[in-house]
């Protein structure tokens, strides 16, 4: 399918996630995302930026000003339900694309009850906690409060799209629309920060969405039976 | 009868309030205006509305403003609702009195109530965009207005319509074009009948206090005044026979305020989300400060290497 399919260097590639694969050198090199993902993940990522500007300048007076970024109040009222179309489609293609392997796995309960030797670095020579696949507990709970809430914020966004839809909902339905669709706003804008954070401060992640592949150093340290399953061809055990 | 508005001198005057006597503005504060001008209100008498329409008419030509042709709905009611360009339309109710058998035709004017603390307001995002008098008008500014349609869920009387036209709400101004120069709202002035009378909002109580001596010496016992307190009041009331169910006009409410679910949205919500925002961001500045980065070392690379190697 792809050309380091005959490169000379090319170890293995991923049961689970076949485009996936290490590359021998200084230092070994493992793709973790392909082109595609990279782009769909991008268009996700301005979208979800894009909105959460957006939706701030109308949730509170003083963030107001927010709505010059976008040409004036009404083209801000005009733009953000449209933005948020495209981000639910591109969503999608994300979610299609990731959410067998983040699947819960009984693995991911002993890491999330263990977090706070994750969070505060001492997780590295714990079997339990370093035997870790493409993703890790945090990452999935990422993945899928995302995904429930884009659903939440699609869904009630629509109702208070009254420039298409004011006719087929009540006032009282709009209101309740209106609160849900803000509360989910503000929890999503708060797993954005968790998933950008977590990308800073494991070094070497964001190349993995800049450039598509990771060090096996990073690989070994965070998602250690990821780079086995690569190297071996088989998931391990 | 109530003595009719005089009709004020052709000169040109300057207006008798402006931007210096507003008590709230939305999404931003306003300073304390420096006098508190004298409340105003519009009292529809319901028990003397013939369903003339009159005011409908008078309120299309003030404001220039032109209704679709409709369709005959099978009622009186024409439009069947208040529309971007119908600021106030008549709703007619056929009720059969269960005391007295009798069919009751009851005529409600609906339009703006001028709430005393008006939702609208409260839901708005745009700053300016709707704005209050001391004398009680709540009006749109629609320079500012954006097309939310926040204003719509912050009302108890489910009064403004965002127009498809230009993408701005509207709804009754109670004539504030017409007070700024002395005079009283277009509705009040074409009513045949006195059902629309208008003045301070003392005497306006005033003569409903009579009018419902009035109407109880003619056997409404129920008669009242709706000036609903869960809003502060408002600057327009109803004189209703049947006061003790104002649902019956066409579903007035009884006990209007703003929905919970708004005050929540735009109290704690507000505030504990942005908090939250905040909070989480905060923290994560605070972890990197206490623990620094989470680096790949060079074990982690030559690891990586001997299983790569190892595999070959």
């Amino acid at each position: 399918m792809s050309a380091h399919k005959i490169e000379p260097g090319v170890v293995g590639h991923g049961i689970a996630d076949p485009d996936d694969s290490v590359h021998r050198g200084n230092p070994v090199t493992v793709d973790r995302y392909t082109a595609g993902a990279r782009i769909n993940h991008w268009i996700t990522a301005t979208c979800l930026v894009l909105l959460a500007v957006s939706g701030l300048a109308l949730f509170h007076p003083s963030l107001f000003f927010l709505t010059g970024l976008f040409g004036g109040g009404q083209l801000t009222r005009a733009l953000h339900p449209w933005i948020g179309v495209v981000l639910f489609f591109s969503f999608a293609g994300l979610f299609f694309r990731f959410w067998r392997l983040n699947l819960w796995k009984g693995a991911d309960t002993t890491w999330m009850v263990r977090l706070n030797e994750v969070i505060g670095n001492r997780d590295h020579e714990d079997p339990e906690l370093v035997e870790i696949g493409k993703y890790n507990a945090g990452q999935k709970i990422v993945f899928w409060g995302m995904s429930f809430l884009i659903i939440v914020l699609i869904s009630s966004g629509v109702v208070i799209w009254n420039h298409y839809f004011s006719d087929y909902s009540t006032v009282d339905q709009k209101r309740l629309a209106m609160i849900v669709h803000s509360i989910a706003a503000v929890v999503i804008i708060c797993v954005w920060i968790v998933h950008v954070y977590a990308a800073i401060w494991v070094r070497g992640t964001i190349g993995a969405m800049t450039r598509g592949r990771v060090t096996g150093g990073w690989a070994w340290r965070h998602h250690r039976k990821w780079l086995k399953e690569l190297v071996t061809g088989k998931p391990p055990g | 009868m109530f003595p009719p508005l005089p009709n004020p001198s052709v000169q040109p005057s300057a207006s008798k309030f402006g931007e210096q006597d507003l008590v709230r503005r939305s999404a931003s504060t306003v300073p304390q205006p420096a006098r508190q001008l004298t409340p105003m209100a519009k009292l529809i008498d319901v028990s003397k509305c013939i369903g003339c329409k009159a005011c409908q008419s008078a309120c299309l030509e003030w404001n220039d403003l032109r209704e679709d042709v409709g369709i005959n709905h099978g009622s009186y009611d024409n439009p069947l609702d208040l529309t971007p360009n119908s600021l106030t339309v008549m709703r007619f109710t056929e009720w059969v009195n269960p005391e007295t058998k009798n069919l009751e035709w009851l005529i409600r004017k609906d339009g703006c109530m001028h709430c005393a603390d008006p939702g609208c307001l409260k839901a708005c995002p745009a700053p300016g965009a709707i704005v209050q008098y001391s004398n009680g008008i709540v009006d749109f500014v629609h320079d500012h207005c954006i097309g939310c349609g926040y204003c719509v869920t912050g009302c108890p009387f489910n009064i403004p319509r965002i127009s498809k036209a230009d993408n701005k709400a509207y709804k009754c101004t109670l004539c504030s074009d017409r007070m700024a120069v002395g005079q009283g709202p277009a509705c009040a002035k074409a009513c045949p009948t006195q059902a629309i009378v208008f003045g301070t909002k003392d005497d306006m109580k005033k003569w409903a206090d009579d009018r419902i001596k009035d109407l109880k010496s003619r056997g409404f016992k129920n008669a009242g005044l709706y000036d609903p307190p869960g809003v502060g009041g408002t600057h327009v009331m109803y004189v209703l026979h049947h006061a003790d169910q104002p649902k019956i006009y066409a579903g007035l409410p009884e006990n209007p305020r703003i929905s919970p679910v708004v005050q929540l949205w735009k109290g704690l919500t507000k505030y504990a989300g942005l908090t939250a925002i905040a909070a989480f961001a905060a923290i994560g500045v605070l972890h990197h400060v206490v623990m620094g980065p989470n680096r790949v070392t060079e074990d982690d690379e030559q690891n990586a290497k001997r299983l790569a190697e190892d595999r070959s």
